[in-house]
């Protein structure tokens, strides 16, 4: 170990690391296989609903049932929902088994408390008008401070991991017959099949809309740079012009 | 002297690297063998997407070592109609058996078991009556629920007498259609060889004369109009060797997701 400080860029990475939050080697690697994952279970998704493009509350529903709403699509069968079905459930182990990574790596380096958890002090309504404000007005809070996320960053972070994520999988669950067989509770929770679909549908929604707004704002605080930081965990030069 | 260093690193980082892998390889070739001799790898487990397969149904089979039994429902959440999906067949013998109210129709049992027997619709309704309300989900998303009347599988197999060898229930039905069970489902509970829905005689749209009935599993494991059953020990020879017919389609064998 005591020969590995004489490397010079691994002292200059050790210093760096004191200064500037970098994102830990196993938040990259779980980021990236979990994007990877969200587009299969996206595009499979939406194959899958090809072959019923109906929703409905409930228990039951069918073509002979009144749907609570259509998607203007086409409906396709016997074709987009054979491999889709494959497709989203091998990228659904993959997410998961990415996303119970992360958690686990996340608790015990303490990634949640020190860079999600928000400050007391923040909490606070004003803060987060504040904050929203400051959103709504396109006002930037300096680079300093956007090297930590913000109390609005942090609260969506966290509903998007321990809200979102755990209800679309449970709602997921709830539509299989076997696990729910042994699980009826999942089923029961949203009150019937149809209505944990019709839920999944939502909620796959919220988070590809999540997704757009995470991306638009990579985008707003310098592509490059973040992208190069989620990569190689060394954020790029912050030379952007702002 | 910096050269040294790195090499020497190098050489480490290689010699641990090749061991993980290594170990990797091997504990991966061990969690193989050890999950086919417990019956945890499905027929398409090859592919692109066996991987996939293989997860959901090695784990699903762990969760449901035991009998768990699918939801069942009150009489007055039957569906007030149920969708047809799958016409029935217009080739073959079938429209002359439809048309002679399946009087010469028999059931033939065989392969890996004591007494090969073949069974009239008459005979099945004879043996002991189960019913169950249960919910259909078809994969395409629609669902329905309805009470079907018939025998347990597991009733029929003891009659003829299931070798020890045998590991799969295949079935045939006359539209060309054809899927298997591992012997957990073959003798759940709720695994029927139906006659009836929702009181009345199965209908033809619906699978008449017997219709297998799987609760665990997605509608299209539900085979309708079925013509044989044969007990294998491997899925190898039968057919693609992928035990069903799903799979040529796109779909999976196990259908329980």
């Amino acid at each position: 170990m005591a020969d590995l400080t004489y490397i010079p860029e691994v002292a200059l990475q050790a210093d760096e690391a004191q200064t500037v939050p970098r994102p830990p080697l196993l938040v990259r690697f779980t980021h990236w296989t979990f994007t990877l994952s969200f587009f299969g279970l996206v595009v499979s998704g939406f194959a899958i609903i090809l072959s019923h493009p109906h929703f409905y509350w409930g228990e039951t529903g069918n073509i002979l049932t009144p749907p609570l709403f259509s998607l203007p699509l086409p409906t396709m069968l016997g074709g987009p929902s054979g491999w889709g079905r494959s497709l989203h459930f091998q990228s659904a182990w993959l997410a998961v088994l990415s996303g119970l990574l992360y958690i686990v790596s996340g608790v015990l380096s303490k990634h949640f408390r020190r860079e999600l958890m928000p400050a007391a002090s923040d909490l606070s309504w004003s803060s987060i008008r504040n904050c929203v404000a400051d959103h709504l007005h396109f006002k930037r809070s300096g680079l300093a401070a956007e090297e930590h996320y913000n109390v609005l960053q942090r609260l969506s972070y966290l509903g998007i991991v321990f809200v979102v994520f755990p209800f679309t999988i449970l709602s997921g669950f709830a539509m299989s017959p076997s696990i729910t067989s042994v699980f009826p509770w999942m089923v029961e929770f949203f009150g019937g099949h149809q209505t944990a679909r019709t839920i999944h549908f939502f909620l796959a929604n919220l988070l590809v809309l999540f997704l757009v707004v995470h991306v638009a704002m990579i985008v707003l605080a310098g592509f490059t740079s973040r992208m190069m930081a989620m990569i190689t965990g060394r954020p790029a030069a912050p030379k952007e012009t702002r | 002297m910096s050269n040294i260093l790195g090499n020497s690193i190098s050489r480490r980082k290689l010699i641990t690297t090749g061991l993980a892998a290594a170990a990797g390889v091997a504990g991966l070739a061990t969690a193989e063998r050890v999950a086919k001799s417990y019956g945890l790898i499905p027929p398409d487990d090859g592919g692109i997407w066996g991987v996939g397969e293989t997860l959901t149904y090695a784990t699903q089979r762990m969760l449901m070592a035991h009998h768990s039994m699918a939801r069942e429902f009150g009489r007055s959440e039957i569906s007030k109609a149920i969708p047809v999906s799958g016409d029935p067949p217009t080739k073959g013998p079938y429209p002359e058996m439809l048309s002679s109210g399946f009087k010469g129709w028999r059931l033939p049992i065989d392969g890996l078991v004591a007494r090969p027997s073949s069974f009239s619709v008459d005979q099945l309704k004879a043996m002991p009556v189960r019913s169950q309300i249960t919910h259909q989900a078809c994969e395409e998303g629609w669902s329905f629920i309805a009470e079907w009347h018939g025998v347990q599988l597991s009733d029929v197999l003891n009659l003829v007498g299931v070798s020890s060898k045998a590991k799969f229930v295949v079935v045939y039905a006359y539209d060309g259609v054809w899927d298997s069970l591992d012997l957990a489902d073959a003798y759940h509970p709720q695994t029927f060889l139906t006659y009836a829905l929702n009181g009345d005689d199965l209908s033809a749209s619906h699978g008449a004369p017997l219709r297998l009935r799987v609760a665990r599993q997605l509608g299209y494991k539900s085979v309708k109009f079925l013509s044989r059953i044969t007990l294998v020990d491997s899925l190898k020879n039968v057919g693609d060797g992928k035990g069903s017919i799903s799979p040529a389609y796109g779909y999976s064998w196990y259908a329980g997701i």
